[in-house]
């Protein structure tokens, strides 16, 4: 075994930032520390928190992570934020609201650009939930951005999905109708402070009435107010039973499932787009398709075709 | 691989001008940089601490109350203590001349002043940077 | 201002001229720039003419000095009468240092005080507090707790000059020891005056020296507001500040907007709290930066008196002293550069004069060293000079207003005052100002407007002397002040000293009785000069309300 993967298995946070950033730089010498961990990975419970900008996502995680540290648990921290597709960069600002648990020992906080994923996700992110899982964590807390259509890639690597809302949001529920509907394993209506919250979650309940009407397990819904701390004792609670619901349902192992899924395929997808795009074989045959393209010499199935041909062989 | 430069902006101590430091961090984002913003009144343990586990490229302090020789000072010694070899350390605030070369000195590769153009800060990162 | 017919005979002229000359001119010499626009994005024409005022009112939108809208002035001869103040803030190292400091600038003219605090200060923290690490005098004077102030006003006749204080989070504690120590010297308490800047609101949107959340702070303003026009009626417990937020990168409309935005929302907290507006408002006084576009700035002092009239008004505010905006000028200082410093002596020039012709009623002029370092003597003198110059020499005081009526000016100040209210909508709609705060609206309009300016400057769309244009290499020759390296430890071992002599159950009760009536909703500042006049330290006494307010947390806004 590599010594970076000892130390990530021993919980050093040294080894654990590093790890993280050879995946997510997709550097290859990673790979071997990302085989060694894998056995020791699967305990950690994860939790995925989306919601829109601004609608108190890390102060709620805040507030989990500490009211988790009072009950012994370790906590690992995955905060992903859009990276501009103009410049490939990223302002990264969620530790802000929760600098105060930097000290604490144990507590990990990561913050990720998205590096042009769809979906609110981060490509590496699933590397990154197994290093701080293997690290040790008890539970696993992934921030991602924005709930819109597109950005409901956190069921796949989320065992429980928080759905984040805030009062006096049209568009919010909106978008619920829309059809992100499905993916809330809990609903959360922060800022339960403002006015017409009432409205909000009775506006969730209706919804959720009729998504969940055949279902054995009816998606709660909570309020709270992240910035005071109140209702997180509640929300742990909810977790904590719909954890159990999980594993008593087997619907857990389907969860599970679901992610080893979407990892192999984003494992797969990586290392093709790799071997393609930068090794030194192919490179240069795919500018030359993509030169033949613009000159309308080949159609790009073909020119597509010809690559994987060429890998297939 | 697709590797990217990632900085810590950070502002220690209890100075709240944030201008200068917001507008670093957006140049910084605008030249393709990963930027991690912690927010003010940071001690240089967190500092640190936040530079390990984002395993950042550079760290970046800013302070104009010209507390930069207690500061600044702190955060580097730190830095050093945890042997964190790999990692540029630059600043930028009201510094005198004369403190300057202490800076140097004491670890803090680029010292910038106010009205330094954020491409002199950009082309230093990419040519200082050690990994 | 103008009969229909001369206009229309204007226009004529005005649109031949255009079309036979000025643009057959501008074809063999093509102008400088496409668009000429000043520091707000505005775009400024080539020609202002009675077109562009023509739907002004000269009696209901103009008027005259001293009157409403007060668009003038607020006195009728103005700087023809008593000049504005000198007040240059000051303020370093130890309580000893910097009383000399005051004393040198009381001898070389200046006509009132204005007290820098250090970091430690504005957050409420002692000296030997952890967080004052490094911090000890750095931009400021620190004062610990009674016995500071006491040294930092020893000989100085405070029963004469007035004092600013640049405090805000633990203003009404600071506050508490510039009252005792006036009492204590003999002083009625009644005739002392000066301002604390006490604006909250400005720190959450810019300057970030917050200590308690927006409510509990908002509370202890409107204590100070009743406590002062009842007990020291000479004393303008608020300097509502623009200052801060064009530091901190807003354009001059934006300082313009969301300072007078802040003034309104004062008065509407002290009015729901049951105060009089026509009580307290004649005590709220105003702060202003002055930039480096010249008319806008003369215009935005303009507009804001008439906006502010207008606000009051409609709250329902009766008393000319509650509609008159008297406010505090002070030169920019994001302006100044560290290349070529004493070209700043030309820039702080051009700034106060647009001070002075905008009507302030006291100014501060910058010192052309403070890019680089905390203000030398010398320096401060040629910034207090250049006051004297433009007051003496300039001939620019002989009359009131002397812009007023200009076709540009007056279509400015108009603009101005139009796109205040669009911000004002805005911030209405976000559902009001803690809200637009909470949702980080200010604070994202400001670092847009600073980071579009930035990288105007780089791309060399606009440009600084000195920075990128103009340039040369030199040796900055600038003596740079030196501290006194032994006033934090004197500081320190006196706070000892002072926790150890004082009467410790006098301390105790009346900080029991503070936090007592902080639980409670009393008004605080007679619980806190009792703590004061016990000797209960800043750090002590904001501790107490940090227990009981909490503590403020900014929203993460780029
Ligand atoms: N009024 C209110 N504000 C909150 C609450 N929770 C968070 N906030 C504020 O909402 C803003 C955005 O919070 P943040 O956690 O950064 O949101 P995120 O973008 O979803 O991560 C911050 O200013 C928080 O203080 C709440 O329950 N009530
Ligand atoms: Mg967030």
């Amino acid at each position: 075994m590599k010594d970076i993967a000892k130390k990530v298995l021993s919980g050093d946070s040294r080894a654990i930032a590093r790890l993280i950033t050879l995946a997510e730089n997709n550097d290859p010498s990673a790979n071997d520390s990302m085989k060694d961990i894998h056995p020791h990975t699967g305990k950690a419970h994860v939790i995925g928190i989306t919601g829109v900008m601004g609608s108190g996502k890390s102060t709620l995680i805040y507030e989990l992570t500490r009211l988790y540290r009072k009950q012994g648990k370790t906590v690992g921290i995955i905060a992903i934020d859009p990276t501009s597709p103009f410049s490939g960069g990223a302002l990264l600002g969620d530790r802000v609201r929760m600098m105060e648990l930097t000290m604490d020992e144990g507590v990990f906080i990561r913050s990720m650009g998205t590096r042009g994923m769809l979906g609110g996700l981060a490509s590496a992110v699933y590397d990154v939930v197994e290093i701080l899982d293997a690290s040790g964590k008890d539970v696993v807390i992934v921030e991602t951005v924005g709930v819109g259509q597109a950005e409901v890639d956190i069921i796949k690597i989320a065992d429980t999905t928080l759905v984040i809302i805030v009062p006096g949001l049209g568009d919010s529920i909106q978008t619920l109708k829309a059809g992100v509907m499905e993916i809330a394993d809990i609903y959360v209506v922060n800022k339960a402070d403002r006015a017409g919250v009432e409205q909000t979650v009775a506006e969730v309940e209706s919804l959720v009435d009729i998504t969940c009407s055949e279902k054995e397990r009816k998606t709660p819904i909570l309020s709270t107010i992240a910035k005071h701390g109140e209702g997180v004792k509640e929300l742990i609670i909810e977790i904590e039973n719909h954890e159990k619901y999980l594993k008593k349902t087997k619907e857990f192992e389907t969860k599970r499932r679901l992610r080893y899924e979407a990892e192999l395929i984003e494992i797969i997808r990586k290392r093709l787009m790799n071997f393609i795009f930068d090794e030194e074989q192919f490179k240069d045959k795919v500018e030359l398709l993509i030169d033949q393209i613009s000159k309308k010499q080949i159609d790009p199935h073909s020119a597509a075709e010809e690559i994987l041909s060429k890998i297939l062989k | 691989m697709e590797k990217k430069i990632r900085v810590l902006v950070a502002k220690p101590g209890l100075d709240g001008h944030d201008r200068g430091a917001k507008i670093v961090a957006r140049a910084l984002r605008d030249a393709g940089m990963e930027v991690i913003y912690t927010g003010l009144h940071q001690t240089a343990e967190m500092v640190v601490e936040t530079a390990i586990q984002e395993d950042v490229d550079v760290v970046g302090l800013s302070l104009l109350s010209g507390a930069h020789m207690t500061l600044f000072v702190d955060v580097a010694r730190l830095i050093k203590k945890k042997g964190l070899d790999d990692v540029l350390i630059i600043g930028g605030g009201i510094i005198p001349e004369e403190d300057i070369s202490k800076l140097h000195k004491e670890g803090i590769a680029g010292v910038f002043g106010p009205g330094t153009p954020c491409e002199d800060i950009i082309k230093f990162i990419k040519e200082n940077v050690k990994r | 201002m103008i009969k229909n017919k001369e206009l229309e005979n204007i226009k004529k002229i005005k649109s031949d001229w255009e079309k036979n000359y000025y643009m057959p001119h501008v074809k063999k010499h093509p102008e400088r720039r496409k668009k000429f626009e000043n520091l707000s994005w505005n775009e400024i024409n080539n020609l202002y003419t009675p077109e562009d005022v023509a739907h002004i009112d000269y009696i209901k939108d103009i008027g005259f000095p001293g009157l409403y809208p007060f668009l003038r002035g607020i006195h009728p001869n103005l700087h023809r009468g008593r000049l504005w103040t000198f007040r240059q803030f000051s303020g370093f190292g130890s309580a000893e240092e910097t009383n000399q400091r005051y004393k040198y600038l009381l001898d070389h003219g200046e006509t009132g005080l204005s007290v820098a605090f250090d970091y430690p200060t504005l957050y409420g923290y002692d000296t030997d507090h952890a967080m004052s690490r490094g911090e000890f005098g750095k931009c400021g004077v620190a004062i610990s707790s009674l016995q500071d102030m006491e040294i930092l006003f020893k000989e100085i006749p405070i029963d004469k000059v007035t004092t600013s204080m640049t405090i805000n989070g633990p203003a009404a504690i600071v506050w508490g020891f510039y009252i005792a120590n006036a009492e204590n010297r003999g002083i009625n308490r009644r005739i002392i005056g000066g301002t604390i800047q006490n604006d909250i609101l400005k720190e959450y949107i810019a300057q970030k020296s917050f200590i308690f959340p927006p409510e509990p702070s908002m509370r202890l303003i409107v204590d100070t507001f009743e406590f002062g026009y009842k007990e020291i009626p000479r004393w303008n417990t608020i300097s509502i500040s623009g200052y801060h937020i064009r530091e901190a990168g807003s354009t001059a409309v934006q300082e313009l907007a969301f300072t007078v935005g802040d003034g309104i929302e004062y008065v509407k907290w002290a009015m729901k709290r049951g105060l009089k507006i026509d009580d307290f408002a004649p005590r709220l006084s105003f702060f202003f930066n002055s930039h480096n576009d010249f008319f806008e700035e003369i215009a935005k002092y303009r507009a804001a008196r008439r906006i502010w009239a207008k606000g009051l008004k409609k709250l329902g505010a009766k008393k000319s002293r509650s509609l008159l905006m008297r406010f505090h000028t002070q030169t920019a200082g994001v302006s100044l550069t560290a290349q070529q410093p004493e070209i700043n002596i030309t820039r702080v020039t051009l700034q106060a004069l647009a001070a002075v012709l905008g009507g302030t009623q006291s100014l501060h002029t910058n010192s052309m060293d403070e890019a680089l370092a905390l203000p030398s003597e010398k320096a401060v003198r040629i910034a207090l000079r250049t006051q004297q110059i433009i007051a003496e020499e300039s001939g620019v005081t002989s009359t009131v207003d002397p812009l007023g009526g200009s076709y540009y000016i007056e279509w400015l100040t108009d603009k101005m005052e139009e796109e205040t209210y669009q911000y004002w909508d805005r911030v209405e709609k976000l559902g009001g100002v803690l809200p637009a705060i909470e949702k980080g609206f200010y604070q994202r309009e400001i670092a847009n407007a600073a980071y579009k300016y930035q990288k105007e400057i780089e791309e060399k769309k606009r440009i600084v002397v000195g920075v990128n244009e103009y340039k040369m290499d030199e040796p900055v020759d600038i003596p740079i002040l030196k501290m006194d390296e032994k006033g934090e430890e004197r500081q320190i071992n006196r706070l000892k000293k002072l926790r150890k002599d004082r009467n410790k159950q006098k301390y105790e009760r009346t900080i029991k009785a503070l936090r007592k009536a902080a639980e409670d909703n009393e008004n605080l500042m007679p619980y806190i000069l009792d703590c004061v006049h016990s000797y209960a330290t800043l750090g002590e006494t904001c501790q107490v309300l940090r227990d009981v307010f909490g503590e403020y947390e900014e929203p993460a806004i780029y």
